[in-house]
């Protein structure tokens, strides 16, 4: 099978496009009534259950009631921003899947067909540019709202995320270097190849996770919402399906860091001590390594979408149990405490790659777990040394900093 | 201290979050692959109600479909919150029968001051609480609307306890 002819291109891209961003849109509709399901069940509730069995229809439901709703735009607002705003919101969320690839490479009579929308060769950089475009839709709608607590939500938005855009970017170095590439079908090849990247990158793991938490506006970061002391900040204003357009985005945005999350350190689309899966293409177009098969396809596919529902359970999992944090404690912990640590992290490992190579060791299994060793070292140092009032002050900041409490009043 | 109030002794310095947080996460966990749900499907289960509760009113009818009430005038004069509105009129045979009898549920207070009153046991509270409408109006409920009622009357005393003991 060679490369595919410029009409074979088009037509598996326009597929490729309608086949992922519709699954896509229902995976997004499916996660809002997971989320209510699984909020339901931790706080010993039934959760939505009216609509159809187990309330698997619930999503429609709200769907049509938020196009039945009224449209209202308060007095003194920016129309034409406070139109657009959700829709910039809306767009990044949905356009960064298009670099994810989702499964093993589909033979097709007119030649083997990549599943997944664009491979940039820019890849990763992309998912930035795109995650940090989503500030802005968030931003503008707290500004063009014309209310106070929709113009504090969208400046906490836009501080938090410029500021965790920093970590984030600072947390996909090591993948980097590890795998000296950016578009995410080698990141994944790669991980096929060694480990998956949780195990050599465990620490980077952990603060690309929690970055991509504050990235999302989730979990214990959902300070621009903060519905106990903004209103619900940026889209208090919002009503109808406007204000349905930001809850998309914000759980568009949750499943595409699950499947980023998955790709980056979960081995993506790649079934663990399994050698079927490992399909590679060449530049010219020709296999190396297993032999693609529709049902591998399928296979993989299954094991990316498991990987994904679970990081999308996880997200869920944290915002129901982890109280939000103070601002200050926001600001801190991306400043202080995750962009100093990423930079040592991003040192030691650097050195430890070095020495790696300097002791001959190639890249694979042993050098891959020598790094885990490494990783599991700084974890623990993370967990009980520096996990002591040094990573979130609670409320007793005044007592662990009494220089700081008297100067800040 | 008037009401026990629990002091808890927090670490305040060298307190962890990572470690304190996983805790906190096992716990949940725990609640979502085993939910305690004590929830009640509301409109398919109902609660069973006390025979002693006080609900919206209904009024005891003869045999032949006639109110019992005999428009004494006992209930509007004890109603403390004046929602009983009663015109009393006589009949060919001089016995006197409510003309007009409208009880205005939304002023109704529900203390069962009418049907301990009721000198015919007439009019009665009932074991019931879905009174909802679509109109204000509709709240005011009028002769035949409370004649109509099927709900059971409330009981003014436990019947398994009559004497409170």
């Amino acid at each position: 099978m060679g490369p595919l002819s410029t009409t074979a291109f088009i037509i598996s891209a326009v597929a490729k496009v309608l086949v992922i961003f519709v699954g896509w849109l229902i995976v997004v509709a499916g996660v809002t009534l997971a989320e209510r399901k699984i909020a339901a069940w931790i706080q010993d509730r039934s959760g939505p259950n009216r609509v159809g069995p187990w309330g698997i229809f619930q999503p429609i439901a709200d769907g049509i009631k938020n196009f039945a709703k009224e449209e209202h735009i308060p007095g003194g607002a920016s129309r034409w921003l406070f139109f657009l705003a959700p829709i910039i919101s809306m767009f990044p969320a949905f356009v960064v899947i298009a670099v994810i690839p989702v499964a093993a490479p589909l033979p097709t009579p007119w030649g083997l067909v990549e599943v997944i929308v664009a491979d940039l060769p820019i890849g990763f950089l992309f998912v930035m540019a795109l995650a940090s475009l989503g500030v802005y839709g968030l931003t503008l709608g707290g500004w063009a709202s014309n209310s106070k607590y929709s113009f504090l939500g969208g400046v906490r938005a836009s501080a938090q995320m410029i500021s965790y855009e920093v970590a984030l970017g600072l947390s996909l170095v090591p993948i980097f270097m590890l795998a000296g590439n950016v578009t995410l079908p080698e990141i994944v090849r790669q991980q096929q190849d060694a480990l998956w990247y949780v195990l050599p990158l465990m620490v980077g793991f952990l603060f690309f996770s929690v970055s991509y938490f504050a990235e999302t506006n989730r979990g214990p970061f959902d300070m621009p919402e903060a519905e106990s002391e903004l209103v619900y900040g940026f889209h208090t204003e919002y009503s109808a399906m406007r204000m349905a357009m930001f809850y998309l985005a914000e759980y568009a945005n949750m499943v595409t860091a699950s499947a980023l999350m998955a790709t980056f350190f979960f081995g993506g689309w790649d079934i663990p001590f399994w050698a079927g899966d490992n399909i590679g293409v060449a530049a010219d177009g020709s296999i190396i390594g297993a032999t693609p098969a529709w049902w591998v396809t399928l296979l993989t596919f299954a094991s990316f979408a498991a990987k994904t529902a679970f990081f999308i359970l996880v997200f869920i999992w944290v915002r129901w149990t982890i109280p939000r944090f103070r601002y200050d404690q926001v600001m801190a912990l991306g400043w202080k405490v995750l962009i100093p640590l990423l930079v040592v992290y991003i040192a030691v490992l650097g050195g430890a790659m070095l020495a790696l190579e300097a002791a001959g060791i190639e890249f694979g299994v042993r050098y891959a777990l020598s790094l885990a060793g490494i990783n599991l070292v700084l974890l623990l140092l993370i967990m009980f040394w520096l996990d002591r009032s040094r990573i979130v002050l609670g409320g007793a900041w005044r007592q662990a900093r009494p220089q700081q409490a008297r100067s800040r009043g | 201290m008037a009401i026990g109030v629990k002091k808890v002794d927090r670490p305040e310095v060298g307190a962890s979050y990572l470690r304190a947080t996983l805790k906190g996460m096992a716990l949940t966990f725990k609640h979502l692959v085993r939910p305690v749900t004590v929830a009640q499907q509301y409109p398919e289960e109902k609660y069973e109600l006390a025979p002693r509760m006080r609900g919206t009113h209904r009024m005891a009818v003869h045999e032949d479909g006639r109110a019992k009430c005999v428009a004494c005038g006992l209930c509007p004069t004890i109603c403390p919150a004046n929602c009983i509105k009663l015109i009393p009129a006589e009949d060919e045979n001089g016995e006197r029968y409510a003309a007009v009898y409208e009880i205005d549920e939304f002023r109704c207070i529900f203390c069962g001051y009418c049907q301990e009153v009721c000198p015919v046991e007439a009019i009665h509270l009932g074991v019931h609480y879905e009174a909802a409408e679509y109109s204000r109006e509709r709240f005011v409920y009028d002769l035949e609307r409370l004649c109509a009622q099927d709900h059971p009357f409330t009981q003014l005393w436990d019947p398994e306890d009559p004497a409170s003991e």
